[in-house]
């Protein structure tokens, strides 16, 4: 089974929100109900651009009951971008036809929580959009502390201010602020959650904090959309067709496979989800996992590869496909 | 199809049975001739007219009665129904599903019209009309789950999805094969499977929760299960087990078709989509051996899916005492001829 | 032994300090003191200093003077029985921080009794450090009464509240901290194998 059954959208609103933040709203083509969806919850896009596929996760971030659009917010990352971004910026607009999967959450708050700290950073805001506004519905005790870089480069401080009052709390890097996690973690009540989402460094930087304050690891969770790093070209050989794919420096496995026609399992495509987990018959050197799921003992046992992030340095790899 | 609804019992006197049209829909869940474990997940989508997999939540002649013997366990024991508190919006989740199915599927029997969160809800069967308000379980004589429970076959328990697990957080659960609600409720999935020979060695149960923690929203999901029941009695549950127990002791010779029944599952998993819980839906279906080999391939089947069973599971269906009896008594039934592939009849 | 094959046993992966808790919460009986003795040793000076000890059961006072020095400098409090350390635990956990770390060390009543009031103050039960210590004994859930049959050294055994003889099986609840019992007879009433001291 690979994704899920994709639904067709139409672009209904193109906002810009912030310097780089584009705001879409996606209504379905037929003007069908949406399924409703859990705060946390992402999509993903998928976009034909020439003969390319891209597909990229996106964060929801309307009303999780609210079945009339759907709202995402997307980061031009400009030329860095592997084109996802940057043709949703470019080349996607009110009217535009795109197709997206069902929501999946990945980034659930946890329900047993008695608090819940949201720790932000610049585009890390959009899976908290949809979060806020379930835990608001359920009178749930939340306060975010959202960084970014400057008002412009931020997007819906102002909006989520005046929604939110004091709970929300906006920390201007240019202006020097910081987001001051050792206090704000450092004053809880038992059984508070705290949840980061932002660059890599951040979430570090959040987690290592909580774990010296002497937060159990069970009370915090991260997210993080990454693009497949890219590397340089190697081959896949398949062990079960016999062919043999060349993996580009910017293309991912999945990717790769994908325009070669083989149908391979994914859904998240951030290495979060476990989906596309792949058998490793044998491999030139080793992996560069990228994944968030495999244990350490299976990365190192070279045995499996999550196909949507990993990627080994040149030579090729023989999967179980 | 028109249902007709049975006026029958699952205790004490055992009027139970089924009618022709029932036993050719019964879910025979052995493809092949000898006993095979799988995990046997489907898409839980639209099947042949008439099947048991027609619609999501599927109703038959014995819901009347069902429902009725469901009053009486609940009445007896209220903690076969069980909530905990984070489970709320999953139980609403619930609720909408099955009463747009139930009122989609089969609009000669339930209605459901909703202006907003003002809902109001006719199931002419049980003879139920309510009006409520969405969301304020206030409104409703039990709290979801429940309420729509005691209105739908089949058995449910509702998972909480954190830290990469499922909890059994919530449930209602009146015909179960042996296992205890009250016990089990808030225990992750390996931990309420623990009891489940093999198949933890197998890694299935580590696989199942990687397929389910995915599950989609609109993307449901199914499977058969299945185990052998004394009497068509709905309540094997292990709270009143000292009372049914020594039912396994009364298999004779000449009352295997009477007594021994094939109990059939149709476990359903569904995403609930803004609790982000997964519903589980147990659907039972009892068949007697005397109605089951009125179809040739399944007399020959289960003879021969019998014989292959492993040890473990024979003692942890609680088959130990009538395997024998009853393998003795389907043999008769046996003529060797080849089956066809596939469960149902020929 | 506390080795199961089912998966709903759980597991004691045995105490180590949390050197980053601003607080650590230990809870233990007269056997469990001992691991918590040897927790301190594996530990820096401060980790004792930043320790409460609920010393929840079978102490006398000589007991008391003897861990008083052996767990100085923490804080250490003994109470009667494991019912009121749980009432003294709760009091703690009533308006405590985060940055607490708990920690249950002794008999499998103590831990599941631990585990299950922390769950009222949303601890994850996982971020909860346990050890075993002494005896294998049990608490027990009859599964058709719902009674709870306390010190259970033996398999099978009578129901302290509705007389049923009862299977102990390895499946555990943490919601209700026992394990379940099941009528060992309910299909030949009688029909009882040989009663053995398994959980002495």
């Amino acid at each position: 089974m690979s994704g899920s059954l994709l639904r067709r959208v139409r672009v209904a609103e193109v906002e810009q929100v912030a310097n780089r933040i584009k705001r879409f709203r996606l209504v379905d083509i037929d003007n069908a109900p949406l399924s409703e969806f859990s705060g946390g919850s992402h999509i993903s896009v998928v976009m034909h651009s020439g003969d390319r596929l891209m597909r990229n996760p996106y964060s929801l971030m309307g009303s999780p009951t609210d079945t009339s659009s759907y709202q995402i917010s997307v980061l031009n990352c400009g030329n860095d971008s592997r084109g996802g971004s940057k043709f949703m910026h470019d080349a996607v607009s009110v009217g535009s036809e795109l197709e997206i999967s069902e929501p999946l959450n990945l980034f659930p708050p946890c329900k047993l929580a008695r608090k819940h700290i949201l720790v932000a950073g610049g585009i890390g805001i959009t899976p908290f959009m949809s979060m806020m506004n379930e835990l608001d519905a359920l009178h749930c005790d939340f306060e975010l502390h959202y960084g970014v870089r400057s008002l412009e480069e931020g997007a819906y401080c102002k909006y989520l201010q005046s929604r939110y009052g004091s709970r929300v709390n906006v920390y201007l890097q240019d202006q020097g602020q910081m987001i001051p996690l050792e206090s704000v973690l450092g004053s809880q009540r038992l059984g508070t959650h705290m949840y980061v989402c932002g660059p890599k460094p951040m979430i570090d930087w959040a987690l290592q904090t909580a774990e010296l304050l002497g937060w159990p690891a069970e009370n915090v969770h991260s997210e993080q959309f990454s693009a497949p790093p890219p590397g340089k070209p190697f081959v896949v050989k398949l062990a079960k067709s016999g062919r043999e794919i060349e993996v580009r420096g910017h293309q991912s496995i999945l990717e790769a496979l994908e325009e070669h026609g083989v149908d391979a399992p994914f859904l998240c495509r951030g290495g979060a989800c476990g989906q596309c987990e792949t058998g490793v018959v044998s491999c030139d050197g080793f992996i560069e996992h990228n994944d968030h799921f495999l244990t350490e003992a299976e990365r190192v046992s070279g045995k499996k590869i999550m196909i949507c992030m990993s990627r080994i340095p040149s030579g090729s790899i023989t999967l179980d496909l | 199809m028109a249902l007709t609804f049975k006026d029958e019992t699952f205790r004490d006197d055992f009027t139970f049975s089924n009618s022709p049209a029932a036993i050719r829909r019964f879910p025979f869940p052995f493809v092949e001739d000898k006993y095979m474990y799988s995990v046997n997940i489907e898409p839980h989508t639209t099947g042949p007219e008439g099947s048991v997999f027609e619609f999501p939540f599927d109703i038959d002649e014995h819901y009347v009665s069902e429902m009725r013997d469901r009053a009486m366990v609940l009445q007896e024991d209220p903690a076969r129904c069980q909530a905990l508190p984070h489970m709320m919006m999953a139980q609403w989740d619930m609720l909408e599903l099955v009463m747009m199915s139930m009122a989609r599927d089969y609009p000669d029997l339930f209605t459901l019209t909703r202006d907003g969160s003002k809902w109001h809800w006719v199931n002419r069967p049980l003879k139920i009309e309510q009006t409520f308000t969405f969301g304020d379980a206030s409104t409703l004589p039990y709290e979801p789950m429940e309420y729509i429970g005691r209105q739908v076959q089949g058995d449910f328990s509702i998972q909480d999805q954190r830290d990469n697990q499922l909890w059994m957080d919530a449930g209602i659960i009146t015909s179960q094969a042996d296992w205890s609600l009250d016990f089990d409720v808030g225990m992750n999935f390996f931990e309420w499977h623990g009891p489940v020979p093999l198949a933890h060695e197998a890694g299935v149960f580590e696989r199942a929760l990687k397929f389910l923690l995915n599950l989609q929203i609109s993307n449901p999901v199914r499977r058969l299960n299945w185990t052998m029941t004394i009497n068509p009695r709905l309540d094997t549950s292990p709270e009143n087990y000292h009372k049914w127990g020594k039912d396994r002791t009364t298999v004779t010779p000449e009352n295997v078709g009477q007594k021994v029944h094939l109990r059939v599952e149709m476990q359903g998993l569904f995403r609930l989509p803004r609790s982000n819980a997964i519903l589980f839906s147990i659907r039972g279906y009892l068949l007697s051996l005397d109605q089951l080999v009125t179809v040739p391939k399944w007399g020959r089947r289960l003879h021969r899916v019998l014989k292959t069973l492993p040890e473990e599971l024979i003692g942890y269906k609680g088959l130990s005492r009538y395997r024998d009896t009853t393998i003795e008594w389907l043999s008769k039934y046996d003529d060797g001829a080849p089956t066809s592939r596939g469960g149902g009849p020929d | 032994m506390t080795i199961s094959t089912l998966k709903s046993r759980p597991t004691y992966p045995g105490l180590s300090p949390d050197h980053n808790a601003r607080s650590n919460i230990i809870v233990c009986d007269k056997a469990g003191a001992e691991a918590v003795t040897e927790l301190f040793s594996r530990a820096d000076d401060t980790f004792a200093k930043r320790s409460t000890v609920i010393v929840a059961e079978g102490t006398t006072d000589q007991d008391a003077e003897t861990l008083k020095t052996a767990l100085a400098p923490a804080t250490v409090g003994f109470q009667p029985s494991l019912e009121t350390g749980i009432a003294r635990l709760r009091e703690f956990l009533k308006d405590a921080p985060m940055g607490l770390r708990l920690y249950a060390a002794g008999s499998e009543p103590l831990i599941g009794s631990v585990v299950q009031a922390a769950a009222d103050y949303s601890i994850d039960h996982l971020s909860i450090r346990t050890e075993h210590r002494g005896s294998l004994k049990r608490r027990v859930q009859c599964v058709h009464c719902k009674g709870f049959t306390e010190n259970v050294t033996t398999n099978p055994v009578t129901c302290s509240h509705c007389g049923l003889t009862l299977m102990v099986r390895d499946h555990y609840s943490r919601r209700l901290a026992a394990f379940q019992g099941v009528c060992i007879d309910a299909e030949v009433p009688g029909e009882v194998p040989e009663t053995e001291a398994l959980y002495q």
